[in-house]
C-alpha cells in the first residue's frame, strides 16, 4: 500500500483527525490574523516609541526584551487620562442604559403583536441596522448643526431664542451613539422576548398578580438572556468608540478609542496606544465577564 | 394584555420608529435639494447625482470595496463553514482552543483587533491596500459565518449521509451530492452576513488602508470630515435604497425556504 493510501485510510478511520483536518484552516487563520496580532499589541504595550518610527525595536531582539518595562501603563495613571477612561465607561454605560429602556417596549410590543406586523416592524428595524454606520452619523450632523433643522424648528416655535451649540458637545456625542446602537439592543431583546410563552403571563394574571408584579417576577427574568445580549452589543462597541466623538464631540469629548487611534495614526506613539487598548481591552472583557456569568449566553447573538 | 396599555405601547413604537427613519428620510430628501448648503429647501434637483456619477474617487471605491468583499466572502464562507461542520460533528484535540479563537472577534471591541493588524503588517513589512483589508476581513468574517452555519446544522439528520455511503458513493461524492445541498441554506445566510459586515466594515479597514485603496466606508467618513456637501447625501441615499431592495429579497428568500433546513 502507498503511503498516499495508508493516509487515505487512516483519515477514514479517525473521526479525530476529519475534525482537526476540518478545522485547522479556520484555526491557522485566527491565529495568524487575531491572535498573534493580540499577542503583539500585549508585547508593544511593554515597548518604547522609536525616535523615527512607531516603535523602536532595537538592535537585537534581546535589547528590545530586555527595555520591556510598564513606563506607558505609568503615563495612563495622569489624571487626564484617568479622565478619559472614565468618560469612556460612563458615556458607554449610559449609552447602553438608555437604549435598554427606550428599546424595551418597542422589543416587547414587536414580540406580542400579530404574525403579520411583526414581519413589516422586524424588516423596518432591519434597514437602519444594516446601513452604514456613518451615514447614520452624518444625518445627525445634519440636523444638529447650528443651522440645522433641530435648531431652526425650535427657534421657529420660539422655545429657544437663538440656535444652541449642540454640534461638538458631550451631548451630540450621546444623541448619536444611543441612535446608532438601539437596533442592536431592540433585535436581542425581540428575540429572547418572543419565545416567551403568553401562557405564563395569563397564569400570573389567573394567579392576581398585578401587571407590575408579572412583569418584574415573570417578563423581566425570562427575557434576560437578552437583555445580557443586547448589553454586550452595545456596551462592547461604545466603549471603543471613536468615530462618534471623532466627527461630532470636538476636542472636548475624547473617549478610549481617540485616544488609541491617534496614538496609531497621529502620534505615532504605538505603544502607548497599545497600552491604552489594553486597558480598553481589560475593561470591556471585565464587564463581558460580569454579564455572562449572569446567565450564560450564546444564540442571543445570531440574530 | 390590557387594551389601554397596548394603545399606550402601540403609539410609543410608532413613535419609536420616526425617530428612527426621520432623519434618515431627511437626509435623503436633500439629496434632492438644489441648494448647496443642506438646509432649506430651494428645489428639486437631480444634479448632486451627476455629480457623484462622474465623481472618479466614488468609482474606484465602490470598485476596490466590491473586490474586497468577493474574496472575503468566498474564502471566509468555505473557510467558516468547515470551521462549523468540525465543531459540530468532530470531537477533537484542538476544540476549545478553536471555540475560544472563534469567540474572541464576537468580544473584543473592534479598534483592538484593528491596531492588532496593522502592528502585525508593520512588523512584518507587509505594505497597507487592498490585500491586507482583504486578510483582515476573513478574519473577522469566520466566526459570523460559522456561528449561522453551526445553528443551522442543528438537526441535521445524518442518516441520509450514512445512506448514500451504502449505495456506495464515496466521501467526497457524499459530501457534493447530499450534505452540501442540505446546508446550503445555512451557507449561503453565512455568506451574506460575510458579504454585508466587509461592505459596511469601518473600524478594521480604517487601520489596515493604504493608499489607493481607499473603499466606500473610509470615502464617506473623509467626506463627512472635510465638508458636507448634497453629494453625500446622494451617495447615502443610493447605500440605503440598496441595503433595503438587499433585505427584501433576502427576506423573500428565507419565506420560500422550508423552516426545516
Amino acid at each position: 500500500m502507498t503511503a498516499i493510501g495508508r493516509a487515505v485510510r487512516r483519515l477514514r478511520e479517525s473521526p479525530a483527525l476529519q475534525g482537526t483536518g476540518l478545522i485547522l484552516p479556520g484555526l491557522l487563520w485566527m491565529v495568524v490574523f487575531l491572535i498573534v496580532p493580540l499577542i503583539l499589541i500585549v508585547v508593544l504595550s511593554f515597548g518604547w516609541r522609536g525616535e523615527y518610527g512607531p516603535v523602536d525595536w532595537g538592535t537585537t531582539p534581546t535589547e528590545f526584551l530586555s527595555r520591556l518595562s510598564f513606563s506607558n501603563y505609568a503615563r495612563l495613571i495622569d489624571p487626564l487620562y484617568m479622565g478619559v477612561l472614565g468618560t469612556s465607561l460612563r458615556m458607554a454605560g449610559l449609552t447602553t442604559a438608555i437604549c435598554l429602556v427606550v428599546g424595551y417596549p418597542v422589543a416587547y410590543f414587536l414580540a406580542r403583536s400579530s404574525h403579520r406586523w411583526r414581519s413589516l416592524l422586524l424588516f423596518l428595524l432591519l434597514v437602519p441596522f444594516w446601513t452604514n454606520f456613518l451615514i447614520r452619523i452624518y444625518a445627525w450632523m445634519l440636523l444638529l448643526r447650528t443651522e440645522g433643522l433641530v435648531n431652526r424648528g425650535l427657534v421657529t416655535l420660539g422655545l429657544i431664542p437663538e440656535p444652541l451649540q449642540i454640534m461638538y458637545t458631550p451631548t451630540a456625542v450621546m444623541i448619536a451613539m444611543v441612535y446608532e446602537f438601539l437596533p442592536f439592543m431592540v433585535l436581542p431583546l425581540y428575540t429572547s422576548l418572543e419565545k416567551l410563552d403568553p401562557a405564563l403571563l395569563e397564569a400570573a394574571s389567573d394567579l392576581y398578580a398585578r401587571s407590575a408584579r408579572t412583569f418584574l417576577r415573570v417578563t423581566l427574568p425570562l427575557s434576560l438572556p437578552g437583555v445580557i445580549a443586547g448589553t454586550i452589543l452595545v456596551f462592547i462597541p461604545t466603549m471603543g468608540m471613536f468615530v462618534v466623538p471623532d466627527l461630532m464631540g470636538g476636542a472636548r469629548t475624547a473617549l478610549v478609542g481617540n485616544l488609541v487611534q491617534r496614538q496609531f495614526l497621529a502620534a505615532r506613539d504605538w505603544p502607548f496606544g497599545a497600552a491604552a487598548s489594553m486597558v480598553l481591552m481589560a475593561l470591556t472583557l471585565a464587564a463581558t465577564v460580569l454579564y455572562t456569568r449572569v446567565s450564560g449566553f450564546g444564540e442571543e447573538l445570531v440574530v | 394584555m390590557n387594551a389601554g396599555r397596548g394603545r399606550g405601547l402601540a403609539v410609543y413604537t410608532v413613535l419609536f420608529y420616526i425617530y428612527l427613519y426621520l432623519p434618515i428620510l431627511i437626509l435623503v430628501a436633500f439629496s434632492f435639494n438644489s441648494q448647496r448648503l443642506n438646509l432649506a429647501w430651494e428645489g428639486f434637483t437631480l444634479h448632486w447625482y451627476d455629480v457623484l456619477l462622474a465623481d472618479a474617487k466614488v468609482g474606484a471605491a465602490t470598485r476596490n470595496t466590491l473586490t474586497v468583499a468577493l474574496f472575503s466572502t468566498l474564502i471566509a464562507t468555505a473557510i467558516g463553514t468547515l470551521a462549523a461542520l468540525a465543531l459540530h460533528r468532530y470531537e477533537f484535540g484542538l476544540r476549545r482552543v478553536s471555540e475560544t479563537a472563534l469567540y474572541i472577534p464576537i468580544v473584543i471591541p473592534e479598534i483592538v483587533m484593528g491596531i492588532g493588524l496593522l502592528s502585525l503588517y508593520a512588523t512584518l513589512k507587509i505594505s497597507l491596500g487592498l490585500t491586507t483589508i482583504t486578510l483582515s476581513h476573513i478574519a473577522f468574517s469566520i466566526p459570523f459565518v460559522a456561528l449561522v452555519v453551526r445553528a443551522r446544522l442543528h438537526g441535521f439528520d445524518r442518516s441520509v449521509e450514512e445512506a448514500a455511503m451504502d449505495l456506495g458513493a464515496n466521501e467526497l461524492v457524499t459530501f457534493v451530492r447530499v450534505t452540501l445541498p442540505l446546508i446550503l441554506p445555512g451557507v449561503l445566510a453565512g455568506a451574506m452576513l460575510a458579504l454585508t459586515l466587509s461592505l459596511d466594515d469601518f473600524i478594521i479597514t480604517f487601520f489596515t488602508a493604504g493608499p489607493g485603496s481607499t473603499t466606500l466606508p473610509l470615502l464617506v467618513y473623509g467626506m463627512v470630515k472635510t465638508h458636507i456637501t448634497p453629494e453625500i447625501n446622494a451617495l447615502s441615499t443610493i447605500w440605503v435604497l440598496t441595503v433595503f431592495v438587499l433585505l427584501f429579497i433576502f427576506q423573500a428568500l428565507q419565506r420560500r425556504t422550508p423552516s426545516a433546513a
